[in-house]
């Protein structure tokens, strides 16, 4: 039997933080994962984070891995990698496999950070290969630079589903169709749009009929669902794909604790142990943090954990109360902020019909995946003025502030709330830096000159494809729904250390088409 | 054990239907008719379900078909998923080979 004050099952987000503050306390810790490399999801994570500067927004999620592997290790926080915690038992021991044997530990506390699981749906044929979880599709792209397939159709519309979408194009796979049961886009909008202007067609109240193949998947049918959700018959539509991605959703791995007799509760999102604010469950020294004790997303599975690092480190007696609610006061207030606005836990499910401004939402773009020209001219990020200015597209209340802090005039105003729409400030100018266009996560700011030379326009896009266009290189302009517009001319394309991989493509349209260009298709083919 | 206290729930006759040849739980290779058929055998319980017909009992011990699983169950008796507690959790919590379960490593600290 191997001792330590604490052991952390679970070497994700929530895992490592809530280590890191258990060891700065003076805690012996120990944390056990399964896999063969730390991290949890983060790994897979190459999309910039929203949130603020405290939630380590605009940081790509791979570097907030190796960000926190980094401060674990200089808190000697001993993590022991491909360790399978096989059980959780009385007097909270753990036995644990690792290589060819079983090894028994013991602490005087356990944070169980075991994380999630996909979910699956069945239709005909989900069993033939071809149908993968989107998370899979991640570790096959981002982990060990694997094409998952060719052709893809996702099923699911909530920021997994969207994201992955997006990082499969990127990989250089052709997204047919986006396909969600619900008749609103769960996601992000910011992350719709981005999959919209390049073409991808929606498909709200949609459902996969059947994946079609013998001995893999070679087509899909999907097909318009009523209220009650059965397929209306007639709307049946066939795709040819080799490829079905399925992102509807994650399960917390909640079992350990339930197995040490945890009280629980099931809840649509789960089964999941009953818990304080602090994580403690029902049974005294086993917390739990992260999405085990309810699905959210990596920046508050941080923040839970580093929680629970504190509360466990209270309840040991390492620090006194005072100082541990001293702590989980400042962490509670970066966690509140994170649970604000209109996808904030409390508003799962609600139909939300205005912004926080009282702007009307837009329609289209929880149908379609992006905003309409007629109606993008209502949200305050949208002006149009002389010279160079940003643009912003932002048009729903999420918790992110990045551009605001990336704007060297100030410029750009969010204010207190982090949750607001962005604004221009009425004094203020625009310097062409593009630091916004980087920064912003959802890539929704473009920079717009309406009068760039006569009868021209430019409009500056953030743009991670590859190969890169050039300057000077002919292509054709996108809307936000991804149609070709018109022509367009390559002027500039930046690339700095500043803009984190996101390349800054500005091209040259017709003057008319300031307000309506999005996206650049090259000439070749597709955005490849 | 469970909230279904009600072992006189009437769904009538077992009907066949189409999707009845869907497997759902690909480890142990159980149909969607399969698991229809054992709530009319009597199976009311996950626990009870998983020992008739090993659902979840594979190499992902249920991550996959567990929510599927449920869900069919309570379709079957016409109550809501929730109200079926899940099969009881026990070690070892991942497959592990008999061998490897049987060799405990004991070293000083």
């Amino acid at each position: 039997m191997i001792r330590y004050d604490l052991i952390i099952i679970g070497a994700g987000p929530s895992g490592l933080s809530a280590a890191i503050e258990a060891a700065k306390r003076g805690l012996k810790v120990i944390v056990f994962d399964e896999n063969a490399k730390p991290g949890g999801q983060l790994f897979k994570q190459i999309h910039k984070f929203f949130g603020s500067k405290e939630h380590k927004a605009k940081i790509r999620g791979f570097k907030i891995g190796e960000d926190l592997l980094k401060e674990a290790s200089d808190c000697s926080v001993n993590v022991m990698l491909d360790a399978v915690v096989t059980g959780l038992y009385l007097d909270k021991e753990v036995t644990v496999k690792t290589g060819a044997g079983i090894r028994h530990y013991k602490a005087d506390a356990i944070i169980v950070a075991t994380g999630a699981s996909e979910n699956m749906v069945t239709f005909e044929g989900w069993t033939l290969p071809g149908v993968i979880g989107a998370g899979a599709a991640q570790t096959m792209m981002n982990l060990y630079h694997i094409k998952p397939g060719n052709k893809i159709l996702m099923l699911g519309s909530g920021n997994v589903g969207l994201v992955v979408s997006f990082q499969l194009m990127q990989a250089g796979c052709e997204l047919t169709a986006l396909v969600d049961a619900a008749p609103k886009v769960g996601g992000y909008g910011v992350h719709a749009s981005k999959i919209a202007r390049c073409g991808v067609p929606f498909y709200l109240s949609h459902t996969i009929i059947k994946a079609e193949g013998e001995q893999y998947v070679n087509g899909v049918t999907i097909g318009e669902v009523d209220s009650s959700w059965k397929v209306i018959p007639g709307t049946e539509k066939h795709f040819d794909v080799d490829t079905i991605c399925l992102a509807v959703g994650l399960s917390p791995m909640s079992q350990l604790l339930k197995m040490a007799g945890c009280k629980m509760r099931d809840t649509p999102g789960g089964f999941v142990p009953k818990c304080d604010k602090n994580g403690a469950t029902s049974i005294p020294g086993i917390f739990a943090a992260g999405d085990v004790s309810g699905i959210e997303e990596a920046s508050s599975a941080m923040i839970e954990g580093r929680i629970s690092g504190v509360a466990t480190a209270e309840y040991l007696g390492f620090i006194s109360k005072d100082e541990a609610e001293a702590s989980i006061k400042k962490l509670e207030k970066a966690l509140f902020s994170l649970r604000q606005g209109m996808f904030a836990p409390e508003n799962r499910g609600k139909a939300i019909e205005k912004t926080e401004e009282g702007i009307n939402v837009s329609a289209s773009l929880l149908k379609n995946g992006f905003v309409e020209a007629s109606e993008i001219e209502r949200f305050p990020g949208f002006t149009k003025q002389k010279g160079l200015h940003p643009v912003i597209e932002c048009t729903q209340n999420i918790p992110c502030n990045p551009c605001q802090e990336a704007c060297p005039k100030n410029y750009i105003k969010i204010g207190e709330k982090i949750t607001s729409l962005p604004t221009l400030n009425e004094a203020g100018e625009c310097s062409g830096c593009g630091m916004c266009v980087a920064s912003c996560s959802g890539q929704a700011i473009f920079l717009v000159d309406e009068d760039y030379g006569p009868g021209y326009a430019s409009v500056t896009i953030p743009y991670e494809f590859h190969p890169l266009p050039a300057a000077g290189e002919d292509g054709r302009a996108l809307d936000r729904s991804g149609k070709e517009i018109c022509t367009a001319k390559v002027i500039d394309v930046k690339s700095k250390k500043a803009f984190d991989h996101t390349h800054l493509l500005t091209m040259r349209v017709p003057a008319e088409m300031a307000v309506k260009a999005r996206f650049f298709c090259r000439q070749e083919g597709e955005n490849e | 054990m469970s909230k279904i206290k009600d072992r006189l729930i009437d769904m009538g006759e077992f009907m066949p239907m189409p999707g009845d040849d869907m497997v759902i739980c690909r480890c142990e290779e159980v149909t969607k008719g399969e698991i229809r058929k054992a709530v009319h055998d009597g199976m009311f319980t996950m626990t009870e379900i998983r020992r008739y017909l090993r659902t979840g009992m594979g190499l992902c011990q249920g991550q996959t078909c567990g929510g599927l699983v449920k869900r069919i169950v309570a379709g079957e008796l016409g109550i809501s998923p929730l109200e079926l507690e899940p099969a009881a959790s026990r070690a070892p919590m991942r497959p592990v080979e008999m061998k490897v379960l049987g060799n405990e490593i004991k070293e000083a600290q």
